[in-house]
């Protein structure tokens, strides 16, 4: 056991935590941030996707000894109010369907929009690559993140 | 719609009771098996005893609760079941909210989210439930303002008369309303007055899943919970002969380890559960555990012996299940034989949120959340195996992250209650992927037998087979020499009548592998073979495809489906070096036909260009989720065609995780054109019919373009 002091959604938390537990149990269980998800715990699924430091990782597999001062943005750091771009495009195109994926899959395209806010469908078939979707919502992802590309064009936009 | 979420089910209870200050109706079925449900308001049911299908209350402030008797897994029964009530009350969809019913079997009647029944099922009583309250509410205005009941009419969560213009709300009827006797008949809309049924409304629940605050099992927490995961048997009937816990018991967060069982079909399967303060250190200490099973007394079986042991069924007589005039002696004299045999594969449900429950049981009552399909099975096997009474035993449905069937098994609610009732608290049973993964049950693999007879390029004779693990064969005392409905599942039933000569058989293979329904169930391999081998015909009676089954599917509504994918796919003048396909299958009552366009990449490789689906299931509530279900089920039936497939070896199944049962990826999947048919039938399902026909086309497609005729499934993409 160790104690660690995590900076997640802008906001500092103390844990006591095995150095090897991943983030995605720490979130979870510790810090009873539930919308991050277990789906496979080996980077296969993308369900756990959370930003380190705006990047796109897999937590289920990122010991809470590895995250140091870095900052954390889960899904519940996003917006307070469906505010967000990518959550206000995931509503218009009606992209979920039982959802247990999609926290997973808006974190991975805040970060692809916030890298490159003009993507391709092949962009994003590649960024998006990592997160599988046992519903099927693919093409509606695909039209999601397209709108959100278009109305980040257009102030006001928030979020990024 | 209320963000606030729904509301507490106790406090809708309560309310729901409390008669003066809310009109709350619902229906029950008078006598078991009845068909048509009796609406009554709340204080009769009390005054009767009866035990209220509380379905929905209207508050003083005109607030409109519903409570949901199915199940939310992705189908849209969150979105759909208010907008039918909302529709007849005559209310705007902010002014509802809606809770899940917790599983009761008397109340609510057959709870199960499966066969694509939640609309199918409950449409009539739903509307009619709505309709009651609203002629209710409009009788009560007309008391209150001494007018004929006629002059009034309801609008907008208001009732209005109409000659005077004179308007109360509904929150100011409710009490009045309450005093009054349900009409015993009350007419419906017109489908062409609808305001919201019919429309592509924004699902309600959409909000909760983009922001992470849906509740799915995994993430209810209660008080003092602790977590735990189980070391199961490897093999599906393996039983423990010892296991050491010395190691386990050192590991931190470690609180118990103690022998536990679940049932699975009439059989039992052990395991060792790790209870420890959090997830990952259950997961962790069970690393550290040694079991050693005790694996004899069934067969260890692995793929490979289990397809030769279906190919030397297939030789059998089997269960005959439809036959009309006389296969054998058409087929001896026909002009053209065609026979095929096809192959599908066992496949886990892969669910992406795993298998897992959380159970607090106490001396006398017993209280069970999680994602769950079956809410009255399980509460009638918990009060079964826990021997507490049913009233005792609480059943609570979260959202479900995927159920496809998978989530109406009773086995690992079982285990947790079990779990929690040996430790003394409420515990939290998360299955891993691997669990979820390798213990099944998992959708039977089968094979197909099919020979026809052609005469003047029309199918004169047609034969179907199929070897396969019965579903309904597992159950205790089960008969096995029925059979139920699973070979005929899946085909379009105008064969039939333009067939003379069929003979379709159930040949029923033994297998100690647990089997269970999966996405529509039998059609979901039953349609490749049917709708692979007309192509087949079409192509040895050197007919279109599309005119084959014109020729022979003497139907309306089929032959409206069949122009309708002509149109849209400008099937006629189709390029020559294109590859087309279609295929058409019949499921839960709904009629899907699907067209599929495939191309040669520059590298050789095959590659999706288009997918055009047409659903036909008749009355239907919300088009935009029926498109999402047939885009859904189109993406499932890909990955079981192409990329995934449980095998077995040493009687374990070998793919344990994505790594091995590889799904479609985004890359794999194209846009695709949905089109929904517009008639008055009857409604059919929605959540699993546009499966079915995806496999076949895909490979009809294929063999129009490479030549090359599939006939077994999975098989790569990249290697045809
Ligand atoms: S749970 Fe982390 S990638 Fe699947
Ligand atoms: S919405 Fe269900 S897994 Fe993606």
């Amino acid at each position: 056991m160790a104690s660690y002091k995590l900076s997640i959604n802008g906001s500092s938390f103390s844990v006591e935590a095995d150095p090897k537990m991943p983030l995605l149990w720490v979130l979870r269980d510790l810090l009873n941030l539930t919308g991050t998800k277990y789906g496979c715990g080996m980077s296969q699924c993308g369900a756990c996707t959370v930003h380190l430091n705006g990047n796109a990782i897999r937590s289920c597999t990122m010991p809470v000894s590895a995250v140091g001062t870095q900052k954390i943005t889960t899904i519940e750091g996003l917006s307070t109010d469906n505010s967000h771009t990518v959550q206000q495009a995931w509503i218009a195109e009606q992209v979920p369907q039982c959802g247990y994926c999609q926290t997973g899959q808006i974190m991975s395209a805040v970060a692809l929009l916030k890298r490159n806010p003009n993507p391709t469908d092949r962009d994003i078939d590649m960024a998006m690559q990592g997160n599988i979707c046992r519903c099927g919502t693919y093409p509606r992802i695909r039209k999601a993140i397209h709108k959100a590309a278009a109305m980040m064009k257009q102030p006001p936009a928030k979020g990024f | 719609m209320q963000q606030k979420h729904s509301i507490d089910r106790r406090a809708f209870l309560k309310l729901s009771s409390f008669t003066g200050a809310a009109l709350t109706i619902g229906f029950y079925f008078p006598a078991l098996g009845r068909e048509t449900a009796a609406i009554v308001t709340a204080s009769t049911a009390e005054n009767l005893g009866i035990a209220l299908n509380a379905f929905i209350s209207i508050d003083k402030n005109g607030s409109v609760s519903i409570l949901n008797h199915r199940s939310e897994m992705g189908q849209g029964s969150y979105q759909a079941v208010p907008q039918m009530i909302a529709e007849e009350l005559e209310v705007s969809l902010d002014q509802v909210s809606i809770s899940f019913a917790p599983g009761h079997q008397n109340k609510y009647g057959n709870q199960i989210t499966g066969g694509s029944s939640t609309v199918r099922g409950a449409w009539k009583h739903l509307l009619r439930t709505g309709a009651t309250a609203r002629e209710m509410l409009i009788e009560a205005a007309a008391k209150i303002w001494s007018v004929p009941k006629d002059e009034c009419y309801a609008q907008n969560g208001e009732v209005i008369h109409r000659p005077s213009n004179k308007k109360l709300g509904y929150g100011e009827l409710v009490e009045e309303a309450s005093k009054l006797t349900p009409p015993k008949q009350v007419v419906l809309k017109e489908r062409k007055k609808y305001n919201l049924i019919g429309k592509p409304l924004p699902r309600q629940d959409t909000p909760l899943k983009v922001n992470g605050r849906a509740e799915f099992g995994m993430d209810k927490k209660l008080p003092g919970m602790l977590y735990a995961v189980v070391e199961r048997s490897p093999h599906f009937l393996g039983k423990v002969k010892s296991y050491d816990d010395s190691a386990v018991k050192k590991m931190p967060g470690v609180k118990h380890v103690i022998k536990v069982h679940m049932p699975v079909f009439n059989t039992v399967r052990e395991g060792i559960a790790i209870v420890a303060d959090n997830t990952w250190a259950a997961m962790q200490a069970r690393k550290a555990l040694k079991v050693e099973w005790d694996t004899t007394g069934f067969e260890h079986l692995d793929t490979a012996a289990l397809y030769n042991r279906m190919k030397e069924d297939l030789k059998k007589p089997g269960l005959s299940q439809r036959t009309g005039g006389n296969f054998e002696a058409t087929f001896a004299k026909a002009s053209k034989k065609v026979e095929a045999v096809y192959e599908t594969p066992y496949e886990a449900h892969a669910c992406m949120e795993p298998v897992n429950c959380v159970a607090d049981v106490k001396e006398d009552r017993a209280e069970i959340w999680g994602p769950i399909q079956g809410p009255d099975w399980i509460q009638r096997d918990l009060a079964d195996r826990l021997k507490i009474p049913i009233d005792k035993i609480t059943v609570n449905m979260t959202f479900l992250g995927g159920g496809f069937g998978r989530k109406a098994f009773t086995d690992y609610t079982t285990e947790a209650a079990l779990i929690s009732k040996e430790i003394k608290a409420p515990v939290q049973v998360v299955w891993t992927r691997e669990d979820d993964m390798t213990q099944g049950p998992f959708r039977p693999g089968a094979m197909y037998e099919c020979k026809a007879g052609l005469n003047n390029g029309r199918i004169a004779a047609f034969q179907t087979k199929m070897a396969a693990q019965n579903m309904g064969h597992q159950n205790p005392g089960a008969d096995k020499t029925s059979f139920n409905d699973s070979i005929t599942e899946g085909l379009p039933e105008p064969y039939l009548n333009s067939i003379d000569h069929y003979s379709f058989s159930d040949i029923p293979t033994e297998s100690p592998i647990p089997v269970m329904w999966w996405r529509s169930v039998y059609s979901s391999t039953n349609g490749f073979a049917y709708e692979s081998f007309i192509d087949e015909l079409a192509v040895a009676a050197e007919k279109d495809p599309l005119d084959l089954r014109r020729a022979h599917l003497r139907d309306e509504r089929y032959l409206a489906i069949i122009d309708k994918l002509e149109e849209i796919t400008g099937w006629k003048s189709r390029g020559k070096n294109s590859g087309w396909g279609v295929a058409i299958t019949e499921c839960f009552k709904s009629i899907v036909g699907e067209a599929v366009k495939v191309s040669k990449q520059a590298d050789g490789k095959l590659k999706i260009d288009r997918i055009v689906a047409v659903m036909d299931c008749g009355w239907y509530v919300n088009p935009d989720i029926i498109k999402a279900q047939v885009e859904g089920s189109i993406v499932m039936a890909l990955g079981a065609a192409t990329t995934h497939a449980t095998n077995f070896t040493d009687g374990k199944a070998v793919e344990t995780n994505f790594h091995q049962y590889r799904m479609p990826r985004i890359s794999d999947v194209p846009d695709m054109e949905i089109y929904i048919m517009e008639n008055e039938e009857k409604p059919g399902g929605v959540g699993e019919p546009g499966l079915p026909p995806f496999a076949p086309a895909l490979c009809n497609a294929i063999f129009d373009l490479t030549g090359k005729r599939i006939r077994k499934l999975p098989f790569n993409m990249n290697e045809v």
